[in-house]
């Protein structure tokens, strides 16, 4: 079934916003009355530093369609250097949906800073219609813990090439 | 004198006044922030980014804002006019005139209704009237006070009694008609002035066409267009026809250097920077290849990181820098261009095409300005600047009263908040005796003890008037939260921030035995803090609280679908539910602070340090490598200003020595450093004996020094010699240097070389300063200097000037073609090609003088010992290079002097007395708390892998090196910044972030 095939098909988009940066550019989207999709549902985290690849994992397995990670601009990160291991991260899970026959752009990374308010809203308006394209979530809830498990692998590869 | 009054008046609420109000607040003295537009924020508010790092302006200036709207004890005072001060240092009268806002502060809930219905449009000011705004407005979308204000100068009813549509429309009622300004009187101890500046107007230089064509603009203007939040949300377009430029220009010094056309002969300091971050910027905004441009006459990047930013803005980034003389711009009609015809040295003349010609403007104080200043009896320097002491550099001609930022000259942030500090820790040692009078502090009730509660959730909904509830069924979703697990209390209401709200929902919390609270409202970046204040003063830990953003983060953005909208605000609140069900209450350590500081290095800076914190109240302890205090400056003669250092170094040294809270140690080394911020333990040894000091801050002021040139035959001719030994010859009078028949200096010996790329800052003024004592000695000596770009930042411009009336030679050489020294018997003979001429040139000199580097010690021990870092050339790397250039990312540890960067020495008092607030309000608290959202670990699940250690940038988590549990990981929650960083990269699962852990997220997950 392709995308255009689905009738009233809504995305579920989650998006881990960092405090700082992000969040922060939300509320600026906001002040500035500037309209995007609401499909995106914002969790905010201190820093995407905190954002672990199972987070991600278990919003695909819970039912988002697409999930984000926003965090400051690269080199700019409140807390030094967060999003730069979280880009890894984001890469990561992307391999692995990818090796599951999941499409990778589900899950992404963006990085923008607290002043880019239109930034924040051309996100969240390019991720529903990205995700909107790619059609619902194909996998059955339950199997994801087969995703998990490849995962848990690849971390524990990745945990190995790091040192 | 009785006991002065423990409250401060800061005139100016731009980032100078700002850092000048929160340190004061912060170490115990009440703040009157007085500000004539109808928020704070000055024009650091309406930058961009900011060089040269290119931050986000409004980024890394926000969060002080709302510190400062929300701080118990600094009352904003905007819209006011400071008229007079009576009165003496420790009891002034200041007398204010307090113009009407016409809306009332306490109701206003900035839901923007008045200006969206408002008839009447004006230019739009903060925007530097690119685009207009009403005239009921809000300064820029964050501005604090976060109210609206009326225009009274445009508004339809105070000008002609008509209309009044905003009255109608407004539904918090908060609109005042017919308010009147007021005259008020305030008593306070000190004042410091933070005025700011004005950026020079060019409309009176016809020949740039400025004001004739709309793509020539100010470099304000273009920092507007440049911003996100600017009038053409940061698309990069011209005026004219709103297309893509191809082609930018800058000219530089427009309004500062030129004694001729505009009147301001100084260096505006920070132009040459501001470019060249806005041709890197617009490259970058760019869609296709755009040619940046920049005339000058010298580039001035003689701060920190400046130079770096250059060279990639040429080499990297592929800007163009013109060495030419900008004559004329004239718009041409038929290619819609602007034609620029500039002159190089060559003398040759060359037009070229440009779509947006950017004028840098200057920064000058008004006239207005200047004779506010006089009236207040403060003197003003030849450039209609506070005149200060190079040795005393915030403190006016009125005693009491206090300077900061650009209005004690032209300079960047990072100067003038360094300044504000400065200028804050003297107003705060005048008043030690009135400290915590004036103030206010909160107290904290008993905590109510939850544990073994089952969850008992209120959940409170916010209509926000109509912003939240003209778009969601705020009802909807309240019954929604009701049928919600564990939700045992829910309401709505039409402010949830005002004053009975809070109360109600304290008296709820005690009535229903309410354990958790979930408030849908705004953003919790302003109020959440709030909230948390009113669980506290509930009983409950303020830790159990969800802020939900129903407002920024969905009414406002989903305003056409209302139906959506409110079914988002369900999901969101059913996710705050999910997780606060999961919250427990989390403890923040509290740690008494050591009352006392050790200073690292015994110069200029350290001793100001110690001094100043002694003045505070504070003992320190000085630890100086060398068996004499002093420093560097024990080397020098005389300051920019003519100052003769000698004198000024022995009075600051006595005093030191007099001073019964300072102890020095010379000859000392440290060599041991334990524990953390409020409580460090360092050893220091003199020789064989070794002290133990116990200190809660230390001040690294260890220096640096000259470096000795490896060129131009030093060291193997007796006649070169370095810049400090010349100095040292001035000072013992020597009589030798009067018969010199030519003197020759050569600048940036060791400096902006590839292998060292710094500007170190202080060589032109020095050399200058040097050369003009020379011609004083004999005024028919030669004297040339030999330079790449002189960089006589602000007033010092006027030295350039008169060396070059008096007869000093300048000659400029390039970097690849330096001058060449060979030795005969009779003289030096010094080659070099004059730019000019462009004729290679032979001087025959007594004495050649080279402007050698400044160079660090690279202490990697001392970094070590407090966790510091160092950048690549071997300066301490402080905290944030903008808001934070004399504390250390490491609590506690602060930055000052040479170790820092190359300055002089009225800028290196100034960020000693800086670092002496900073450390100041630290002290002042006697203990502090450690922040609950801290990362915690599971002993039982830790395997000791210590990737956590090696993760994480704070060094908060260490390995146990004792105990039955020794190879576990522990966290030191006053070192931990909550990032949470190792929490996500712990490979056993046995680090949780408190507040945001596992199961807190995931609950939000499921619940999404």
């Amino acid at each position: 079934m392709t995308a255009s095939t689905v009738k009233g098909f809504e995305p579920q988009i989650l998006a881990f916003c960092c405090k700082y940066c992000a969040y922060a550019a939300g509320d600026l989207a906001g002040s500035m009355r500037l309209n995007y999709p609401a499909n995106v549902k914002i969790i905010q985290v201190p820093c995407t530093g905190r954002v672990d690849m199972l987070h991600l994992l278990k919003a695909i397995e819970e039912g988002a369609d697409g999930v984000y990670v926003a965090g400051c601009l690269e080199g700019e990160c409140h807390f030094l250097e967060g999003n730069l291991k979280t880009r890894r991260k984001v890469a990561a899970v992307q391999k692995a949906l990818a090796e599951i026959g999941i499409e990778p752009e589900r899950v992404r990374m963006f990085n923008l800073s607290s002043a880019m308010g239109p930034r924040f809203a051309e996100i969240a308006t390019e991720m529903t219609a990205a995700i909107r394209a790619l059609g619902p979530s194909p996998i059955p809830r339950a199997n994801l813990c087969a995703a998990v498990a490849i995962e848990e692998e690849n971390r524990a590869i990745d945990a190995v090439e790091e040192r | 004198m009785s006991q002065p009054i423990g409250a401060v008046l800061v005139a100016g609420g731009g980032i100078a006044g700002i850092q000048a109000a929160l340190d004061l607040a912060n170490s115990g003295y009440k703040v009157f922030l007085v500000e004539q537009q109808a928020a704070i924020g000055g024009v650091m508010a309406m930058l961009d980014k900011t060089f040269p790092t290119n931050d986000c302006a409004m980024c890394i200036m926000s969060p002080k804002l709302v510190e400062v709207g929300r701080h118990a004890n600094i009352d904003i005072l905007t819209l006011t006019d400071i008229e007079s001060i009576d009165g003496v240092k420790g009891d002034f009268k200041v007398n204010l005139r307090r113009r009407p806002r016409y809306v009332d502060l306490e109701k206003c809930i900035a839901c923007g209704l008045c200006a969206a219905k408002c008839p009447k449009k004006v230019d739009d000011r903060f925007n530097q009237g690119l685009i207009q705004r009403k005239a009921a407005y809000v300064l820029y979308p964050q501005a604090v006070p976060l109210k609206y204000a009326l225009d009274a100068e445009q508004c339809i009813f105070l000008r002609k009694g008509k209309c009044g549509v905003c009255a109608k429309v407004c539904p918090a009622g908060a609109i005042r008609l017919h308010e009147r300004e007021i005259r008020q009187t305030l008593r306070v101890g000190a004042v410091i002035l933070s005025p700011g500046y004005r950026a020079y107007n060019p409309a009176g230089l016809d020949y740039f066409s400025y004001g004739a064509h709309p793509d020539v603009m100010t470099s304000l203007e273009f920092e507007r267009i440049l911003s996100a939040s600017g009038p053409y949300g940061g698309h990069l377009m011209r005026p004219s026809d709103r297309r893509a430029p191809k082609r930018i220009a800058w000219l530089q010094c427009v309004g500062s250097r030129d004694q001729n056309h505009c009147g301001n002969f100084y260096c505006s300091a920070v132009c040459c920077m501001y470019a060249i971050k806005q041709a890197v910027i617009a490259k970058e905004h760019s869609e296709h290849p755009l040619e940046c441009t920049i005339f000058y006459m010298d580039m001035r990047t003689h701060g920190k990181g400046f130079e770096d930013c250059f060279n990639e803005a040429r080499d990297k980034h592929g800007v163009r820098f013109m060495r030419h003389r900008v004559q004329a711009v004239r718009p041409e009609k038929e290619s819609g261009r602007l034609a620029l015809r500039h002159l190089g040295e060559s003398g040759k003349v060359q037009t070229e095409h440009f779509d947006i010609v950017i004028l840098s403007v200057g920064l000058e104080t008004s006239p207005e300005l200047r004779q506010w200043g006089q009236g207040l009896g403060v003197e003003l320097s030849p450039g209609g600047f506070a005149r200060i002491d190079d040795f005393n550099p915030t403190a006016t001609s009125r005693d009491g009263i206090y300077v900061c930022g650009a209005f004690a000259g032209p300079k960047d942030i990072p100067q003038s908040v360094i300044e504000a500090g400065s200028a804050a820790l003297c107003a705060g040692a005048d008043l030690v005796a009135g400290r915590h009078t004036l103030t206010v502090r909160a107290a904290t009730p008993s905590e109510r003890d939850t544990r073994g509660e089952p969850p008992r959730v209120g959940v409170f909904i916010c209509h926000c008037g109509i912003n939240i509830g003209g778009v969601v069924d705020v009802p909807g979703v309240r019954d929604y939260a009701g049928t919600l697990p564990n939700v045992v209390y829910v309401a709505d209401n039409m402010y949830s921030c005002s004053q009975d709200t809070q109360n109600t929902i304290s008296a709820k919390i005690e009535e229903h035995r309410l354990n958790r609270i979930v408030v849908a409202a705004c953003s919790p970046k302003t109020h959440e803090p709030l909230f948390q204040e009113t669980l506290a003063a509930a009983g409950l830990n303020k830790y159990l609280l969800e802020f939900v953003n129903i407002r920024n983060q969905d009414s406002w953005v989903h305003m056409n679908e209302p139906e959506r909208a409110t079914a988002k605000a369900k999901d969101l609140v059913r996710m705050a539910v999910a997780k606060v069900l999961r919250l427990s209450p989390l403890s923040e350590e509290l740690l008494t602070i050591a009352p006392a500081a050790m200073v690292v290095g015994g110069g200029v800076s350290g001793m100001a340090a110690a001094l100043a914190l002694s003045r505070q109240g504070y003992p320190a302890e000085i630890v100086e490598r060398d068996s004499a205090l002093g420093g560097q400056a024990r080397h020098l003669h005389q300051t920019a200003k003519g100052d003769a250092i000698e004198a000024r170094l022995g009075q600051l040294i006595a005093q030191v020595q007099a001073d019964p809270r300072i102890r020095v140690h010379l000859n000392a080394r440290l060599t041991k450093v334990e524990g953390f911020v409020g409580n460090f333990k360092s050893t220091v040894a003199v020789g064989a004996t070794e002290t133990v000091i116990d200190h809660g801050v230390a001040v690294i002021a260890s220096g640096a020094q000259e470096s000795l040139p490896s060129e131009y035959l030093f060291g193997r001719d007796e006649r070169v010699i370095t810049g400090l030994e010349l100095d040292q010859r001035m000072k013992r009078g020597d009589r030798r240097l009067a018969r010199l028949r030519t003197a020759v200096f050569i600048q940036c010996v060791g400096s902006r070389e590839p292998e060292r790329p710094y500007c170190s800052r202080v060589c032109c003024a020095h050399s200058i300063v040097a050369a003009l004592h020379l011609k004083e000695l004999n005024p028919e000596m030669a004297v040339f200097v030999l330079y790449r770009e002189i960089r006589t930042y602000g007033e010092r411009e006027a030295l350039y000037r008169r060396a070059r009336e008096k007869g000093v030679i300048f000659i400029r050489y390039e970097r690849e073609r330096k001058p060449r020294v060979s030795a005969t018997p009779e003289a030096l003979e010094i080659g070099v090609v004059d730019h000019a001429l462009r004729r290679p040139l032979t001087i025959p000199a007594d004495l050649l003088i080279l402007a050698s580097a400044i160079v660090p010690y690279r202490d990697e021990q001392l970094a070590q010992f407090f966790k510091v870092p160092m950048n690549a050339d071997g300066f301490f790397v402080e905290a944030h290079v903008k808001l934070n250039p004399c504390a250390f990312a490491t609590d506690g540890v602060f930055l000052c002097g040479l170790a820092h960067y190359p300055k002089p020495i009225d800028e290196s008092i100034a960020q000693a007395q800086a670092a002496a607030s900073a450390a100041t309000v630290l002290l002042a608290q006697r203990t502090i708390r450690t922040s609950g959202t801290t990362a915690r670990v599971d002993l039982r699940v830790c395997s000791g892998c210590g990737v956590c250690v090696s993760l994480c940038p704070y060094k908060a988590p260490s390995l146990k090196t004792q105990g039955p549990l020794a190879g576990k990981a522990e966290i030191n929650p006053v070192l931990c910044k909550g990032c949470g960083l190792c929490v996500a990269s712990c490979r056993s699962g046995a680090l949780q972030l408190q507040g945001f852990d596992d199961g807190q997220i995931m609950g939000m997950i499921e619940a999404a």
